[in-house]
């Protein structure tokens, strides 16, 4: 398989967020400003390429009937570690993002991948496979995050570039599902242009 | 390689095996960031103390009391020069903030006013009610100097003496509710 088609498919053409609509909890939670975007898809990222690379190498020792239960315990442990690791070195980052980070574990992404993709392939595939992904998810929050801030606070990575108060109603819950909608609109007038 | 075939001994193994290596890793892991995690802790804790009082030479991190109060409990940092207290640090907390509980530290000087107060931590709206942090506005400026027996802990809106956050009057009232609740909780203090 041509290894960059395989990455470059996370971007764009199956973007999560945009083409697939997976892990849409996330994105509509976190992404209250461009660094927590950033932060959550870069979070995901890690545990999608781990959780991919092991799956795929004990894809053949995994007993059909138990996979799903050894594919969670898997991702459940790459996100624990993520959360530690972030608690002692990012505890910042950790705070803004809080319940969202153990909430990775049930990502329809992560484990919609270890599915469909991971416990198919080989482990190059699988790593590359994990990695396009989750850098297109992770692209996907903070360009979300990237247009509620500078429409709801008037800030790009906390640096504010207007006086007073944004359209608040982008920091808001329903100022999400706005963006994400014209977002999305965008995406796939830029999938038609390369198709 | 085949296939593992789905029988109950290959079941049990296999996910007996996944677990325990789960486990081990999680294990070392934690083993490895147990001690960074206690001193990003205790740095934060440390940073919001020296926000709310005078300079001060003894460890308040090591020189506190619990009290409990509304069905948790407050913690009050003792703040000392040479062997002398001179302010309480309180660690006060709120569940009515927009997005639940939210952590303040407030210092009080010996009379009991208010010296300053500090966010801990919280997960109020980014852009509204995180305008209660020291570095995002001059809320807090409105609160310091003042003593609870004649400052009215309430906002306007509720016939109090505080100027809300414009947009963010749930914030603000909880705000309010987190030092009035950390005043008590001196005044209790000090009745012992």
């Amino acid at each position: 398989m041509n290894q960059w088609k395989n990455f470059s498919k996370g971007l764009l053409r199956e973007n999560a967020v945009f083409v697939m609509f997976l892990g849409l909890c996330p994105t509509l939670g976190v992404t209250t400003s461009a660094v927590n975007g950033l932060g959550m898809g870069l979070a995901t990222t890690f545990v999608l390429l781990m959780s991919n690379f092991v799956v795929s190498l004990i894809k053949n020792q995994i007993p059909d009937k138990v996979r799903i239960p050894a594919f969670i315990v898997i991702i459940a442990t790459f996100v624990t570690v993520v959360e530690m690791v972030m608690k002692a070195y990012l505890p910042a980052l950790f705070d803004a993002l809080g319940l969202f980070i153990p909430l990775i574990v049930v990502n329809c992404l992560v484990l919609g991948r270890a599915e469909a993709f991971a416990s198919k392939n080989n482990i190059i595939s699988s790593i590359v496979d994990g990695l396009g992904l989750g850098i297109g998810f992770a692209l996907a929050l903070t360009s979300l995050g990237a247009v509620r801030e500078i429409l709801g606070s008037g800030a790009i990575f906390g640096l504010s570039f207007i006086r007073g108060d944004g359209m608040l109603l982008f920091i808001l819950p329903p100022g999400a599902f706005i963006a994400l909608g014209y977002l999305i609109v965008i995406a796939n007038k830029l999938k038609e242009k390369t198709a | 390689m085949a296939k593992k075939e789905s029988n109950f001994t290959s079941m049990l193994t296999t996910l007996s095996i996944v677990a325990l290596m789960a486990a081990g890793l999680l294990g070392s892991v934690y083993a490895l960031t147990k001690e960074p995690i206690r001193l990003a802790e205790l740095r934060k804790k440390n940073e919001a103390i020296e926000a709310v009082v005078p300079e001060f030479n003894n460890t308040p991190s090591e020189d506190f009391k619990k009290l409990g109060i509304d069905g948790d409990s407050v913690t009050l940092y003792s703040v000392k020069v040479d062997g002398k207290e001179i302010a309480t640090a309180v660690e006060t907390f709120t569940n009515n903030g927009f997005s639940g509980e939210f952590k303040l530290m407030v210092g009080f000087d010996t009379t009991g006013a208010i010296i300053d107060v500090a966010v801990v931590s919280h997960a109020e709206t980014p852009g509204l009610g995180d305008k209660m942090e020291q570095a995002k506005s001059d809320f807090h400026v409105q609160f310091m100097g003042k003593h609870p027996d004649e400052f009215r802990l309430r906002v306007a809106k509720d016939r109090g003496d505080v100027d809300a956050i414009t947009a963010s009057t749930i914030s603000s009232r909880a705000y309010c509710e987190a030092v009035q609740r950390a005043y008590d909780a001196y005044m209790e203090s000090k009745k012992n």
